[in-house]
Formats: C-alpha cells, structure tokens, sequence
C-alpha cells in the first residue's frame, strides 16, 4: 500500500489520464463528526468492459504491456479496507470510469493524507491537455480548483509556465489551510 | 480564500514574453516515471526537486516531464534524460539529492553521472552476486 493517500490519488488519477480523459474529476469530503473521508476519483476516459472492470482489484490484473501487474487500484482499495472503509469501482466503455473510497477518519491504520497540494498541482500541470476538476471538503467549508476556468483567465498562458505552477500550489495549499485550518495531514 | 483574480495579473504580465521561450526552445527532456511502481518508490519528490532545481538554477533549454513505467520497475525512482545527438541516459534508484546532482552536474555542467547510470547499478549488483 501507498504510504500516503494523496499518492494513491496520483496513481489512480494517472490511470484517468492514459485513459483518455478530457476531464477528470477529485473529490476529498472529511466529516469529522461522521467519522468518515471520501474520496472519488471520476473520469470521462475509454471507460472498461465488465470483464476488466471485474479484474481491476486484482494485483494480477494490468492493461500495460511493460509488465504484468497492476497495483494502482489495489493499492488504493487496500488502504480504504485497512481503515475500516469501502471501495467501490464502476466503468462503462465510452463514457468513463468512477473510482470511490471512503475511511473511517480516525481509524490508527488510516493512512495520512499527505502532500495532496503538491499532487493536484503535479497532476494539472503536467498534463496540459486534460481538465481537473478538485474539489476539497472539511466539515462544512470547501474550496475547488477548476483548470477550465483557469484556463480560460490564462488565455493561452500553459500551466507550466513557472510562475502559474507556483500560483497552482500556493492557491492549493493556502486555500487548504483556510478549508480545514490545517486539521488535516 | 486565495482568488482567480491575482491568475489574471500573471496572464498580463507573462503575455508579451510568450513564444520567446520554454517548450519550442527546450533541447533536453528530463523524464521522471510516474506510474504505480515510480510513485511507490519515491519518485513525486524527485519529479519535485527536479522541476524546481531546473527552475531556481535558470538551466536554459530543458524540460522536465513525467512518463509512465518502462519496465524496469525493481530499479525506480527512474530518470532518462534525452539530448539531441546523444544516447539516452537512464539514472536508476534516485532520490532528492542524487536529483540534486544530476540537475548540477549532468544538466548544468554537461557530465552526466556514471555511478547513478542503469548500466553501472547492474554491473554492481552482477559482481555483489
């Protein structure tokens, strides 16, 4: 398993890219008082048949030709179980897929969160030609980042560009800490 | 809350300069493998160090990107570095500092690290054996 969730996101999130996606949506919801976080990971991509969708928990199972396992939803299935949570996996060809997990929040074998900030802004910069739509979500309060309208502000001006990088992450982490207050690592 | 409003100032300003630099003058691609088995092994921080190295230091005419698994999962965090007109250069095993060195010593200073190479690690581990 990942030792952190936020790496987990990347990892199944990279699959939504390789699939095709032209937007790909991420979810954190923390309800303390429900004791739970979820996390949903939704896709617009090629989508899978039953067949691949029924074998994609299994480490066994792999669409890449490099090698012959595949542990980026496993991984991630396995760190929401190990927290009393649950997972769950839908796809249809063609229209895309929809990853969701949840934890029991204060669960000891809940794995910290981790550097989502520097996740997110990993994911949307270096991949120019999809949309990300993140949402986070504490107790109430919440804040999203929606590279469609920021795309639209910076008018041909690439993500990559050093000086909207670092905006991404500043925008990421103070907008994070002003959601949660910094409850959460 | 951190607004949209300073993203407009930065379009502003980056928009006279844009077309004089990055993608169409960058010479070298730095690649950092980013699927399940880089990720686990540690590679976000070394695509981290990398990006920001590049940046800090102002090392002209290279882009740092991210690839998918090549295969050689047991020796990631992998780094290939393409130059035009040069072989392709394969830094296995890496971390923040080694990151550190390569931007410093191969990117900057032009001599790429025989010690991290692909080639040398193997070799290594055919003579432990």
């Amino acid at each position: 398993m990942m030792p952190e969730i936020s790496l987990s996101i990347l990892d199944v999130a990279e699959n939504s890219t390789r699939a095709k996606a032209s937007l790909v949506e991420i979810g954190i919801s923390i309800d303390t008082k429900e004791d739970v976080m979820t996390l949903v990971i939704n896709d617009d991509g090629c989508g899978m048949t039953k067949e691949q969708v029924a074998h994609v928990e299994d480490p066994f199972f792999t669409t890449r030709t490099t090698r012959k396992v595949g542990l980026g939803v496993p991984f991630l299935k396995e760190a929401a179980i190990a927290a009393n949570g649950t997972f769950s996996i839908e796809s249809e060809v063609g229209k895309g897929t929809r990853v969701r997990a949840t934890f029991q929040y204060s669960n000891i074998d809940r794995m910290p969160i981790g550097d989502i900030s520097r996740t997110i802004q990993q994911l949307v910069i270096y991949h120019p030609d999809i949309d990300f739509l993140y949402s986070y979500y504490y107790d109430g309060a919440s804040f999203n980042l929606d590279t469609r309208q920021m795309r639209e502000i910076l008018g041909g001006v690439p993500f990559s560009e050093p000086e909207v990088a670092e905006y991404i992450l500043s925008y990421l982490v103070e907008n994070k800490q002003e959601t949660d207050h910094g409850a959460v690592e | 809350m951190k607004s949209l409003e300073e993203l407009k100032a930065i379009r502003e300003k980056m928009q006279g300069q844009l077309g004089l630099r990055e993608e169409e003058n960058a010479k070298t691609r730095v690649l950092v493998g980013m699927a399940t088995c880089g990720i686990a092994a540690g590679a976000r921080p070394v695509l981290n160090e990398l990006a920001d190295k590049v940046q800090s230091d102002h090392v002209k005419d290279v882009m740092v990107s991210q690839t998918g698994c090549i295969g050689l999962c047991q020796y990631e965090p992998i780094v290939e570095i393409y130059e035009p007109g040069k072989e392709k250069v394969t830094y296995v095993h890496m971390d923040k500092e080694k990151a550190d060195r390569v931007v410093k010593e191969h990117l900057e200073g032009g001599k790429p690290i025989v010690e991290f190479m692909l080639h040398t690690v193997r070799a290594n581990e055919a003579k432990n054996k």
